[in-house]
């Protein structure tokens, strides 16, 4: 069963657990620059959004890369960055309808969100289920719950 | 490596920018943020300088879990000469301005010197350097945030600055951080603007690495922050109520002072609480609370975003105030509201922006505010005076007088000086509800007996946060004690001062204790620092810094005289409550505090007591 990200902005409260998982799971570092999750905050409106890769089933990044270096994790779904094949052209920052594929001065290569293989840090990190991973499937079904629950239905009264 | 080991040295009179090592051995005995930045600041600064004085110095300090993801491992410190107090000053923040210092790879910066034009300070990584800020003289705390994000196009900079209550010479100015987090009290704010130093931006992009064990550190760090999930006040009271969770509660205890300590119970206390701000209201139907948010690396959360109802008196026409912004804390809301007899939450929650937007402590304007009343109402302060009537209650003169202030005008010059100046100017010294020239803050002495002490000895001034008593006498965390009776409190403050102590020298939030004894904190720390890091030694570092602030007090001239309590808490009975015909019991307290403490009679530190603390 595919799964994928789950981001609940509502409960968001802007901690960067997250930010500092995800950098510390793929640089062995707590660098909330080096994150390939984000966390913007919209200060006037009270809102704060994580951020990161869809991992889109027709992924633009992996079409644009010339060299193919990004390609599609059998297990996970997930489109990966080959490091040692990425050449820092950075079409796919360009191509990427999300600006969740980023370029990365220190290495001269790009770098997006890989799901950990599977077991993504962020989601772990999450103190409050703003981000958790899910069935890809299902990625409304709570949403779908909480509408469901307001529906003006009364319990049937016994039969 | 749980410090970078790096000091950046700043020499605002010749405009140089210095990197020196951290100086380790001190490390190990002072930890780090307060402990540590109080040790530099000690060793270099004349305890008898004027704090407004260039040779006054500012450091801005993180901890060793600042940076990192123990839960509120975002937090920094701001230690100086105090403007207010002319005490050992140790602001605290939380935002994301510490964790950016540390990715930078700065444990701290030293101030030192006067400016001879207004500068800001730019740091990159390893780059720092000062900028002209005459373009941001004059600006608010919220200006000054946005022009710099925008010249330096980077809108991750992290920026903190002082607002024009800072220049002014407010005396309880700020440093605020993020827009609305503050290292908040005794003028810290004040001692920056008369260094001509604007604002301090950041960007760091090295993050923190080499801890001493990384793999035990995030086992210790996962294990604590459950123990904050599964704890009432900060698993479920912090993050849905905030710290306005207490306002009903101390209210009903009879320990919410009101009308400048004349009462002890607020009637319109519910008006302003937590539930009050969760509340739709009938103008449009939203409530004053929009949401909870944390500081960084937090996983409470207990920080409160607010809009303001747009149709109040306070904010017609001006729709700059109308969005989402950082809203009443307890202790503000206390201050602007039941110091002042003022029951209106929007009129808080105004005044409360206007604090955030131009730097000054809410606590000290608001109880400076309920003394002005005060005078107001014993004739002594006259309409002409204020500029306006200002009878206890008035929500008109609260919003007007915050503006005042900000902005140096008129009698907002006098407010800005603080309720113990503004007192002594007008002849009834008596009636400043302060501590070494610092306003208490929303707990009162006769009714929670801890707290006075805890005032009075506090090494800042009067202040909530050296020895939150509250917890054991009220929310009984760790142990539950009366909080009526005197007996046992000289013990209580000795421990929690060294714990606190030792807590904001590690870069974490206070309102972890809530739920977390130096027993969860030490594994963290034992795990991330080198060194060892045993319960006996960090009990011996909290109780070391305490002793070493009040070396320096000493120093500057404080002496036994000075811990003590306005005669109002010593003299006038509670009037209701369960503390009702209780007056403080200070005076039976201090001698106890002492001996405790292995002081003199005089409040000094014995030979003994510095021998085994190794000062």
């Amino acid at each position: 069963m595919q799964k994928s990200l789950h981001i609940d902005p509502g409960k968001c409260t802007g901690c960067l657990q997250c930010e500092m998982a995800c950098s510390y799971e793929n640089y062995g570092v707590f660098n909330i620059s080096k994150s390939r999750i984000k966390v913007f905050n919209f200060e006037h409106e009270g809102r704060k959004v994580p951020y990161t890769c869809t991992q889109c089933a027709e992924a633009w990044c992996m079409t644009a890369c010339p060299v193919d270096a990004i390609k599609i994790d059998a297990a996970t779904g997930a489109k990966v960055v080959n490091e040692a094949t990425c050449v820092g052209c950075k079409v796919c920052t360009i191509a990427c309808p999300f600006g969740t594929v980023n370029y990365v001065a220190d290495t001269g290569k790009v770098q997006k969100c890989d799901l950990c293989g599977g077991d993504p840090a962020c989601a772990t990190a999450c103190p409050t289920g703003a981000i958790t991973y899910v069935e890809s499937d299902w990625t409304g079904l709570e949403k779908m719950r909480l509408w469901a629950g307001k529906t003006d239905t009364q319990p049937r009264a016994n039969a | 490596m749980a410090w970078t080991r790096k000091i950046l040295r700043v020499d605002l009179t010749n405009g140089t920018c210095k990197s020196e090592p951290l100086n380790m051995k001190l490390a190990q005995e002072y930890l780090g943020q307060r402990g540590l930045a109080t040790k530099y600041f000690v060793d270099e600064v004349d305890p008898k300088v004027d704090p407004l004085s260039p040779a006054n110095k500012l450091i801005m300090a993180t901890g060793p879990l600042t940076g990192t993801p123990a839960s509120t491992g975002g937090r920094y410190s701001v230690i100086t000469k105090g403007a207010l107090t002319g005490a050992i000053a140790c602001s605290n923040s939380g935002g994301y301005f510490g964790a950016e210092m540390k990715f930078a790879g700065w444990d701290m910066i030293i101030f030192e010197g006067k400016s001879p034009k207004p500068v800001y300070l730019s740091v990159e990584d390893d780059k720092a350097e000062l900028r002209d800020a005459s373009h941001l003289w004059g600006k608010t705390v919220w200006q000054t945030e946005e022009i710099i994000k925008k010249s330096h196009q980077d809108p991750q900079v992290r920026v903190c600055s002082i607002g024009r209550s800072g220049e002014n010479g407010v005396l309880y100015a700020c440093i605020v951080n993020d827009l609305h987090r503050a290292a908040g009290r005794s003028g810290v704010g004040t001692v920056m603007g008369s260094k001509n130093l604007k604002a301090v931006a950041l960007r760091g992009t090295r993050g923190v690495a080499g801890m001493k064990d990384a793999k035990a550190f995030m086992k210790a760090a996962t294990a604590a922050k459950q123990v904050l999930k599964d704890n009432a006040v900060t698993g479920q009271g912090l993050p849905a109520f905030g710290t306005q969770v207490l306002m009903n509660v101390i209210n009903e205890m009879g320990a919410l002072p009101t009308r400048n300590h004349r009462d002890v119970q607020f009637e319109s206390a519910r008006k302003i609480s937590a539930e009050a701000m969760a509340e739709k209201r009938p103008t449009d139907g939203k409530s004053n609370l929009v949401t909870n948010a944390a500081c960084f690396g937090c996983t409470i959360a207990c920080g409160r975003v607010s809009k303001i109802d747009a149709t109040h008196f306070s904010v017609v026409n001006k729709p700059e105030y109308w969005g989402a912004t950082g809203g009443l804390e307890y202790e503000a809301a206390w201050a602007l509201g039941a110091a002042n007899g003022v029951g209106d939450l929007e009129a808080l929650t105004f005044a409360n922006m206007i604090c955030n937007e131009d730097g000054y402590d809410p606590i000290s304007f608001g109880a400076t505010v309920g003394a002005a009343m005060e005078l107001y109402d014993l004739g002594i302060l006259t309409k002409e005076q204020i500029g306006m009537d200002a009878p206890f209650g008035s929500a008109e003169a609260l919003c007007k007088l915050a503006e005042m202030t900000a902005r140096g005008e008129g009698f907002g010059k006098e407010l800005g000086l603080g309720s113990k100046r503004l007192c002594a100017k007008y002849g009834k010294p008596e009636l400043s509800m302060s501590v070494k020239g610092q306003e208490f803050p929303a707990y009162d002495s006769r009714g929670i007996q801890g707290m006075g002490l805890t005032y009075a000895t506090s090494n800042r001034g009067a202040c909530h946060l050296r020895s939150y008593t509250v917890a054991s006498e009220v929310l009984g965390i760790p142990v539950k004690t009366d909080p009526l009776v005197t007996e046992g409190k000289a013990d209580l403050v000795k421990a929690f001062q060294d714990a606190t102590s030792v807590f904001d020298s590690a870069g974490v939030c206070v309102f972890t204790t809530f739920a977390w004894t130096l027993a969860d904190l030490q594994p963290q720390l034992d795990a991330a620092c080198e060194g060892d890091w045993t319960m006996e030694k960090l009990a011996l570092v909290g109780e070391r810094i305490w002793n070493m602030e009040r070396q320096f007090n000493n120093a500057a001239g404080f002496t036994a005289k000075d811990d003590d309590l306005p005669p109002r808490l010593k003299t006038e009975p509670a009037k209701t409550g369960p503390a009702k015909g209780l007056v403080s019991g200070i005076d039976k307290m201090r001698p106890e505090y002492y001996k405790v403490r292995g002081w003199d009679a005089n409040g000094v530190p014995t030979k003994e007591t510095l021998s085994r603390l190794g000062l």
